[in-house]
């Protein structure tokens, strides 16, 4: 909590973007969270790719379940649609949204308590539909809400506050939606916006299920420095293999064609993914490679970051089920009840 | 392995900011810093706000000596200077919060500086009666020195009494001010025109301070001047004959040559004494006007014209009368970078009186060039620019007489520095060594996410003065025009300044780059940064793009664990304390800063350690030559 809100005055030459909106009419209300929580970083991160990405306010959904993480969505985008619902169901709440209305952008916040232990199922099962939706998981190793218990993502034998330390093996996000065919996998910290940034801009743009797992310490449970999820233990093991820059449709120039086709991917609007640099022999679109990858430098302590993994070639769950274009809002009552007839026919097709 | 969001720098490391240099948080108040006599703004305007006038008005004092005087007058630099002002366009009424101090505060003759019964034995003579020597004499008395004021006129204030109309200075404000200076004993000598330097000197005098002023004004050579003079008034004596009474009347139809501050009081002056159809004739456009914006809508507010881009040319008489001005319409253009006119025709404008505004010279007739006081090509005497001094040793210059004509508040700081540089001189110490500046930082945290001061922005516009009604003012010279600040309109008015005294003080040991604090800043001035040498190179990496390079740029030391470094851009900083909110380590703290000033009394006494006992640490008290 602050003493007063944030005022609403700005920086006289902050720039608009082509809505006419400056960054921070992207932000929201004011964040109740620790003072230097990495959840607020990241929540900065994304009015930055917002607002970068010129997304008008109004054609977002933000939805979240339960978690000082998912408190966050209240903290951007005050001018958006938003479902802030039960402990771990956000999947299945994002799930109908998408289905009802594909024409927004579903920005999905969640922790690793809310994402890893009880909504483990409703994660797997979103990301085998290729849900067009950004998921963020922000990743502390701790139930920060409750007060610092360890979650499914803590490291064995990272020590809690009070000393203990955790024994169970840790699930990883990323190896998980690696190995459940997820087509958009990345890795970030809350603390290296010059890295999240365009990943979270790319994730957007993306065409299918995107998670981002971003390591965003709990400074009240889980900084001090036996934790393997704090501010110091992060820097000290970061190995960023894959940063990109995101390069919009209508930006794109011709000198980017010849290039390696490894080093760029074109997203299916036509945008671009250019990655800044490879580590040597990481091949991105590989994902039995990337998981190899990942396995063995875990095994050396290393937190990688990057675009970890991208398949734009993937269908989404409305081309699997061969849904219907518009918005449901927008059809015409006669195209959305068509009645007792046609519904009888459809029970006939079952017969 | 790379440390995560660092990049490689560019250059050099670069030397950390150094605070405890009292110049560094000094400039950052940019009220105070642009201020000549370093008036500590945002903690008059908090006493203000805590009703304590008494205690604002001797905050003021100490610095400026004639509050009253200047919260009707000033030139108020610090006004175009105030933060504020970058934020939503309006300064805070700095100037006028000042008068609010002065016009509610009790009785303070209790807390005024007295003069000791005993005298030091040194005796100093001071020439003129204006805001500068009596700064001289208020600094000097309470030291013991037999102070001498000669004055030319029967009365003292110097051109604040003669020139400055009393509807925008009544005469009691100047009367108590000046009163309680020479009530401390001075001995002012009125109808005293010191004739001849030499002889001046001839007594042995400890010391001389010539505050003599610019008293004279210029002439415009053109045709008929000579034959129309009876109806041509030269703006500062005209101004001194209509505060003496001599005369009482002027033409319906009135021209004023010139746009300064001199030309807003003739044309303004013209108003109450019978001038009906009033133009101020300047040669250039509006941005080029010498007078300041606000004096110029007070003057239009009176039915003033003002005509732009004319050049008088010829009086024009009719038997032997005068009764037009021919000028020359200009148009101004560029020419390799300088601004050239070319006459486009000529118009006559009729008239009764054409006073000239154009500017006052100063005359030193009665200082003999062999008394070993040097004077330059133009007449003006060679003075040291720091000491006051001339070149004869114990003779000292200040206000108007020292480099031109300026105004009062700089005519009070000449005489701040002229008092040190007389006492240093009677005690035989050498001038040059000046005493130094030292500051206090105290924390202003009072408790969680609690501060001393309130830090919260008040969004509402800058205050308006509301002025006597029209038709009420012209009634005579002396309705005073401002009716200054009613309680609520005080009260609202406080709250926009933004406390720049408040520093945000920063501990890089303490940093774990969280990015906390640079995510809640409203205003973008936080950045963290790799660690490059150049100012501008270190300026491409700011958070909003960087709009004043005159502004400071903090830096602290390499941060512990990516050894970046934070950065600040003052320019725009609301001092709201959110990034000391945000911050989970205190590495940021608001600390209010104290500039310590010196005088030839000492060092002003600290306010922190007396008004926050319980906070009066100090973090920092090092004396620094002011750089
Ligand atoms: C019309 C007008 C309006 C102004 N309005 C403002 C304003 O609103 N705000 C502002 O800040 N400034 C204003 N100024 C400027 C300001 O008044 C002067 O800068 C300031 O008064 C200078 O102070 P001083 O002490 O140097 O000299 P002065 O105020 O000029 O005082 C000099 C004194 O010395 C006396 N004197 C001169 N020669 C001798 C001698 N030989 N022997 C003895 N005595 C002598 C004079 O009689 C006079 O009393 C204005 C000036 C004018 C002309
Ligand atoms: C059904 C249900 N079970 C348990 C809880 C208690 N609970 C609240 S938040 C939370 C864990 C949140 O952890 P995480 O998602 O990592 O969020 P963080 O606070 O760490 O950001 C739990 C178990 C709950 N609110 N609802
Ligand atoms: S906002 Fe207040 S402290 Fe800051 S420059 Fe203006 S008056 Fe001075
Ligand atoms: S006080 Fe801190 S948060 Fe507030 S404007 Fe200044 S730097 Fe930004
Ligand atoms: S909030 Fe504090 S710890 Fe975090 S980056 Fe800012 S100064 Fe450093
Ligand atoms: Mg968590």
């Amino acid at each position: 909590m602050a003493s007063i809100t944030k005022p609403p005055v700005r920086h006289p030459s902050l720039p608009t973007n082509a809505l006419g909106f400056t960054k921070r009419d992207y932000e929201g209300a004011m964040s109740t969270l620790c003072a230097g929580c990495g959840h607020d970083s990241v929540t900065a991160a994304l009015v930055q790719a917002l607002w970068e990405l010129e997304l008008p306010p109004h054609r977002a959904a933000k939805m979240s379940g339960i978690g000082c993480s998912s408190k966050t969505t209240a903290y951007f985008l005050r001018q958006s649609h938003g479902f802030n619902g039960v402990h771990g169901r956000m999947p299945a709440l994002a799930t109908g949204a998408n289905a009802a209305n594909r024409q927004l952008a579903y920005i999905g916040i969640s922790g690793d308590g809310d994402s890893l232990s009880i909504g483990l199922g409703q994660l797997c099962h979103a990301i085998r539909r290729n849900l067009n939706m950004m998921y963020v998981l922000e990743n502390n190793g701790v139930y920060g809400l409750t007060k610092g218990q360890f979650s499914a993502s803590a490291d064995v034998g990272s020590k809690s506050k009070r000393g203990e330390a955790n024994v169970q093996p840790p699930i990883d996000p990323v190896l998980l939606a690696l190995s459940l065919g997820a087509t958009f996998v990345a890795r970030s910290f809350s603390g290296d916006k010059a890295q999240l940034v365009p990943i979270l801009k790319a994730a957007i743009r993306h065409n299918g299920f995107a998670l981002i797992d971003v390591i965003s310490p709990c400074v009240s449970f889980n900084d001090h420095e036996t934790s393997t999820k704090s501010y110091r233990y992060t820097r000290n093991h970061y190995l960023e293999v894959a940063p990109v820059d995101f390069v919009p449709l209508r930006r794109e120039i011709a000198t980017e064609q010849g290039e390696d086709a490894l080093t760029s991917v074109t997203m299916h609007d036509g945008s671009v993914v250019r990655f800044r640099k490879v580590a040597n022999e990481y091949d991105p679109t590989n994902r039995d490679a990337a998981y190899a990858y990942l396995r063995a430098r875990h095994a050396h302590g290393e937190v990688v970051t990057g675009l970890l993994h991208i398949d734009e070639n993937a269908p989404d769950m409305h081309a699997v089920a061969g849904t219907v274009e518009t918005p449901l809002v927008d059809l015409d009552f006669n195209a959305l009840c068509p009645g007792g007839a046609a519904l009888a026919e459809l029970m006939d097709e079952y017969r | 392995m790379s440390a995560a969001g660092a990049r490689p720098a560019s250059t050099s490391p670069r030397p950390p900011t150094d605070v405890s240099n009292p110049q560094y948080y000094h400039k950052v108040v940019d009220c105070q810093w642009a201020c000549p006599a370093h008036t500590n703004v945002p903690e008059y305007i908090r006493l203000i706000a805590q009703g304590r006038y008494s205690d604002a008005y001797l905050l003021n004092r100490e610095s400026n000596v004639f509050p009253g005087i200047l919260g009707r007058t000033c030139d108020r630099p610090c006004e175009p200077a105030c933060r504020r002002g970058r934020i939503d366009g309006k300064p805070v009424a700095i100037c006028r919060l000042k008068r609010v101090a002065a016009d509610h505060r009790g009785d303070v003759t209790d807390r005024l500086p007295k003069a000791p019964a005993e005298k030091n034995g040194k005796r100093v003579a001071l020439i003129g009666a204006g805001p500068a020597s009596l700064t001289v004499a208020n600094d000097l008395m309470p030291l013991g020195y037999q102070v001498t004021i000669l004055e030319k006129l029967a009365e003292p204030g110097g051109l604040m009494r003669i020139n400055i109309p009393s509807f925008r200075l009544p005469a009691e404000v100047l009367d108590e001010e000046v009163g309680s200076i020479l009530g401390m004993g001075v001995d002012i000598r009125y109808n005293s025109p010191v004739e001849s330097m030499r002889t001046l000197l001839e007594d042995p005098w400890d010391a001389v301070f010539v505050g003599s002023g610019a008293p004279k004004g210029k002439d415009l050579e053109i045709p008929g001047r000579t034959e129309a003079a009876a109806n041509i008034h030269i703006g500062i004596e005209w101004l001194a004959s209509a505060h003496f009474g001599h005369i009482e009347r002027i033409g319906e139809r009135v021209l004023i040559i010139g746009v300064g501050n001199t030309a807003m009081d003739c044309c303004r002056t013209s108003r109450r004494l019978g001038g009906h159809d009033v133009k101020v004739i300047a040669r250039r456009s509006r941005p080029y006007f010498k007078a300041s914006p606000w004096e110029l809508e007070d003057a239009e507010e009176e039915g003033i014209a003002i005509v732009e881009n004319h050049a008088p040319k010829r009086f024009v008489l009719e038997n032997g009368r005068l009764v037009g001005l021919e000028l020359e319409r200009l148009r101004w253009f560029d020419q390799n970078g300088r601004q050239k006119s070319e006459v486009v025709d000529t118009v006559v404008i009729p008239c009764d009186d054409v006073i000239l505004a154009i500017g006052q010279d100063n005359a030193f007739p009665w200082i003999e060039r062999d008394v070993g006081i040097d004077f330059d090509e133009h007449g003006m005497p060679i003075v040291d620019k720091t000491t006051m001094q001339c070149s004869r040793p114990g003779v000292f210059f200040g206000g108007d007489a020292a480099w031109g004509p300026e105004n009062i508040i700089w005519a009070v700081e000449h005489g701040h520095q002229a008092a040190i540089s007389i006492h240093q001189h009677c005690q035989s110490q050498p001038l040059s060594e000046r005493p130094a500046y030292g500051m206090n930082l105290v924390s202003s945290k009072v408790g969680m996410h609690a501060w001393s001061y309130s830090n919260d922005y008040s969004p509402l516009p800058r205050t308006k003065m509301q002025h006597a009604e029209l038709t009420k003012r012209f009634a005579g010279l002396g309705v005073e025009v401002e009716l200054g600040f009613t309680a609520e309109e005080t009260a609202r008015e406080v709250e926009r300044c933004l406390n720049c005294d408040i520093e945000t003080h920063f501990t890089a040991s303490l940093c774990i780059e969280c990015d906390a604090c640079i995510d809640v800043c409203p205003v973008n001035c936080l950045t963290i940064a790799p660690d490059v040498a150049d100012d501008m190179d270190l300026r491409a990496w700011l958070s909003a793009p960087t709009m004043n390079p005159t502004q400071a740029l903090y830096s602290s030391s390499p941060l512990p664990q990516t050894q970046r470094i934070m950065v600040k851009d003052e320019d725009v900083c609301l001092h709201c304390g959110l990034c000391a909110e945000r911050c989970p380590t205190a590495a940021w703290d608001m600390r209010q800063f104290e500039l310590l000033v010196p005088y030839a009394l000492g060092r002003a006494a600290s306010r922190l350690a007396t008004v926050m006992p319980s906070f009066a640490l100090p973090v920092t008290n090092q004396a620094v030559q002011n750089a």
